[in-house]
């Protein structure tokens, strides 16, 4: 059963409120379109959802032929922030923008829960 | 894949959106369907073809779009099992012209076309020849103009 569009803003409220979370979104994976979003200005947020979600489907690929199965949580660290990512079963990529020093810890926890909320 | 434009100044954009959209067909027409650039397609009966449907549709969605009292739609998405249909007008100093790309989905997204053609459409404004009144095409040069178009697209 799909999540109500409440459910997920709450999702991505509770990552937004980790600090040094510059903003959340729900993308989904298969044509890299938001889903939904709550971002700070300045985010651009249709490139970010597109780009990820073309990378998602690299970085799918590649573990495929890894042999590792899926990827469960993926961080990419940069010199002025870092993009947290957690893909769902159900073909939803939770992203996170966050600046450098975040407690990705913690960001990753919350991308989790709102995965299961996501699913 | 070879990229080819009528109008020269439509090339260079053209050429760097196929390749950060990861386009695999495009066309740039007039909303008459009057071919100004393409890529990927080799034979020149597919893109008469195509330029006759995608100005078609165009000319249906901006009908209903009048009839419903509303600007004409931005863009419109047809998504298959393995290709996307993009279809969008844009504006620029040679009339308003009409974009008609084909995404393989392993490739490229709705999204990141969606995030290249904002681009593509500002750079051909900036390219466009500024006050240029498009050329009406008559019936009776349609054929040779048609005929010319083609040649040059297909480089023979």
């Amino acid at each position: 059963m799909t999540a109500p569009a409440a459910a997920y803003d709450k999702a991505l409220d509770l990552i937004t409120r980790v600090r040094g979370v510059r903003g959340a979104m729900l993308v989904s994976a298969e044509d890299g379109i938001v889903v939904a979003e709550q971002l700070m200005e300045g985010i651009k947020g249709p490139a970010v959802s597109a780009l990820a979600a073309s990378l998602a489907t690299r970085l799918r690929r590649a573990m495929e032929a890894a042999g590792v199965g899926a990827s469960l949580f993926w961080h990419l660290q940069a010199e002025h922030g870092a993009l947290l990512v957690v893909p769902t079963p159900g073909g939803t990529l939770v992203v996170a923008v966050a600046e450098p020093d975040v407690n990705v810890g913690l960001v990753r926890l919350e991308l989790l829960r709102a995965a299961e909320v996501v699913g | 894949m070879t990229t080819r434009a009528v109008e020269t100044w439509t090339l260079e954009p053209l050429v760097k959106f196929v390749k950060e959209a990861g386009a695999r067909l495009v066309l740039v027409m007039t909303s008459a369907g009057q071919v100004l650039a393409q890529h990927g397609f080799s034979r020149a009966v597919d893109v008469m073809s195509a330029a006759a449907l995608g100005a078609a549709i165009m000319a249906s969605t901006d009908e209903m779009a009048r009839q419903l009292r509303q600007p004409p739609f931005a863009a419109l998405n047809h998504q298959g099992e393995r290709h996307g249909i993009f279809l969008a007008g844009l504006a620029t100093g040679r009339g308003r012209l009409v974009a008609l790309v084909v995404y393989d989905l392993d490739v490229s997204s709705l999204g990141l076309v969606q995030l290249f053609f904002e681009q593509l459409a500002a750079e051909l404004q900036a390219a466009s020849p500024k006050d240029s009144v498009p050329k009406q095409v008559l019936a009776a040069d349609f054929e040779r103009q048609l005929s010319d178009s083609l040649n040059t697209l297909f480089g023979r």
